[in-house]
């Protein structure tokens, strides 16, 4: 059985600068994967070149065992972003349809079973009471429901979510990693999730990916989150404590570290 | 009292080509609102002068000269600006420097111009005077064509709009979209300088698209509001200038921000009340 996703000595440059190299890293189906590390590590490339966004310079990458590529429909994608433009005026429930067959070109019937699938997947994200609002006058965390349904519409096995948990309070980080999870485990998606704060995605992943100092290690939550490891990752000094439930908590100064002008 | 308005040749072909106009115009201008380029239009517009001026200097269809122009700086707006998102500030500079290029060369070839100032004048405001069969047969093939190819390339180009980087990952070409968008945009302001001149483009290829967006947030039925708005301002447009003797461009602009303000106005006192 192959992997959701493998990288085999797989280096990426970008201007000339390697982002980083020898990355060998397997993934199975249904995993719930961590990619943290500090801005301008590389992360969002590394979701680039699983998508085919970014080409390797040395080595392989292969998802669901076939070369990665533009336009694959197991793939749903959400990028690093600001929010939307207040002003963009069209309905959430467009932009979860755009995921579906926006690529097409050239006009289409209305489809109801097209209508049926945004539908199901808008209420399975939760997003069913704003879906006729335009998407800029949402709120943050209903964006980024809306943009998981987008991801999702295709019928996606696998999800690449690029920090779609930043600028959300913590309680809809909370709600938003719980959604995550939940159709990660029932659709059995596997789903990659950068995040600069692993605080709020701490109770929830199967597995975390270190971007860091042009490397990508993995482990085990238990394995990666601790005081050492995280102190030499980060460049800074972080603490990683238990509390008394058990769960792990990481305080310090691990804040974005950049390295680089504008490192998003 | 209507009987008459169309008992003229010249106002016959104002007809043909005004409806023709802002079907195209309706329609792009919708993209053009939903992109954030507006500037890019107003821009195209202007480089149209000097490419009408030159197309009378030679004895051409003035629309042909538009056309040219037009789409020579679609095209270079698109290879200055390649790699950035649309309505960018670094294509807003490029945007601004072709401009002023073309308002030089506007310039030169006004001198040159041995002419009245009569056709300057519309070229400039629009007029309802100025268009020959010949102008009104490449309005229709423009037009024909440049609704073609946005039926077809709509929905991705909507996608490429509004979610670039999702649209990229899932296949769509979204920079050559981008140019071939800009080309598109290119002939629909050059069809619409006929009739509201370089100066008054935004009443037909902005103010119905902004209004329409303003209306609704549904993509299909914002498309159909925007052609609408086109051709009620610019039919009554054309009909209040040939019973009245004001310039068409007037009477376009002033439907076209009376409409943009009732909306602006209704979504107002809606968010109040
Ligand atoms: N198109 C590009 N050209 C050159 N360098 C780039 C490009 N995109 C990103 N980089 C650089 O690659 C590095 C990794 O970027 P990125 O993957 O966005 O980091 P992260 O997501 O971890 O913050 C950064 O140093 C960034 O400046
Ligand atoms: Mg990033």
């Amino acid at each position: 059985m192959s992997a959701a996703l493998r990288f085999e000595r797989a280096a990426v440059r970008l201007g000339g600068r390697v982002v980083w190299s020898g990355v060998d890293l397997e993934v199975e189906q249904g995993e719930f994967v961590a990619v943290l590390g500090p801005n301008g590590a590389g992360k969002s490339t590394l979701l680039k070149a699983l998508l085919g966004l970014v080409p390797l310079s040395h080595g392989a990458v292969s998802v669901f065992g076939h070369p990665v590529g533009r336009g694959n429909a197991d793939v749903g994608y959400l990028p690093q972003r600001r929010r939307f433009d207040p002003d963009l005026r069209i309905r959430a429930v467009d932009l979860v349809r755009l995921g579906l067959d926006g690529a097409r070109w050239g006009l289409s019937l209305p489809s109801a079973a097209k209508q049926r699938r945004v539908a199901e997947i808008i209420e399975l994200v939760g997003a069913t009471p704003y879906q006729d609002r335009a998407i800029g006058e949402l709120s943050g965390g209903e964006q980024q429901r809306v943009l998981l349904a987008q991801a999702l519409v295709s019928g996606a096995r696998m999800l690449m979510l690029d920090e779609p948990l930043d600028s959300l309070d913590l309680n809809n980080q909370q709600a938003i990693s719980e959604l995550i999870r939940g159709i990660c485990k029932s659709q059995g998606v596997t789903v990659l999730l950068v995040a600069h704060d692993v605080n709020p995605i701490l109770p929830f992943i199967d597995r975390v990916v270190y971007v860091a100092g042009g490397h990508v290690p993995c482990g085990l939550p238990d394995e990666v989150i601790t005081t050492d490891t995280l102190t030499r990752l980060y460049g800074a000094p972080v603490e990683v404590l238990r509390a008394s439930d058990g769960r792990l908590v990481v305080v310090g100064q691990y804040e974005p570290v950049s390295h680089h002008a504008d490192g998003h | 009292m209507f009987g008459g308005l169309l008992q003229f040749h010249f106002m016959q072909n104002a007809y043909l080509a005004g409806t023709l106009v802002a079907l195209l115009a309706g329609a792009a201008g919708y993209f053009v609102v939903l992109r954030g380029q507006t500037f890019a239009a107003h821009m195209l517009s202007q480089v149209g002068f000097p490419g009408a001026a030159a197309a009378v200097l030679a004895h051409v269809s003035p629309v042909l000269g538009l056309i040219a122009f037009c789409v020579a700086a679609a095209l270079g707006i698109g290879w200055i600006g390649r790699g950035l998102e649309p309505g960018h500030r670094a294509e807003s500079a490029a945007v601004g420097s072709i401009l002023a290029f073309s308002l030089g060369l506007g310039l030169l070839f006004f001198r040159l111009y041995a002419g009245s100032a009569q056709a300057m004048y519309a070229f400039l405001f629009g007029s309802i005077l100025g268009i020959a069969d010949r102008d009104v047969l490449v309005t229709l093939a423009v037009a024909v064509a440049a609704l073609i190819v946005l039926a077809w390339v709509g929905r991705p180009l909507v996608f490429a709009s509004v979610d670039p980087d999702v649209a990229e990952a899932r296949g769509v070409p979204v920079r050559l979209l981008s140019v071939g968008f800009l080309v598109v945009m290119a002939l629909s302001v050059a069809i619409t300088v006929q009739i509201v001149g370089t100066l008054l483009i935004f009443a037909l290829l902005v103010a119905p698209g902004a209004a329409a967006l303003q209306l609704t947030p549904r993509p299909l039925l914002g498309l159909g509001l925007s052609v609408a708005l086109a051709l009620v301002f610019t039919w009554l447009g054309l009909a209040l200038a040939y019973f009245s003797d004001f310039p068409v461009g007037f009477f376009i602009t002033t439907l076209a921000f009376g409409a943009y303000l009732a909306v602006r106005g209704l979504k107002a006192v809606r968010a109040w009340a």
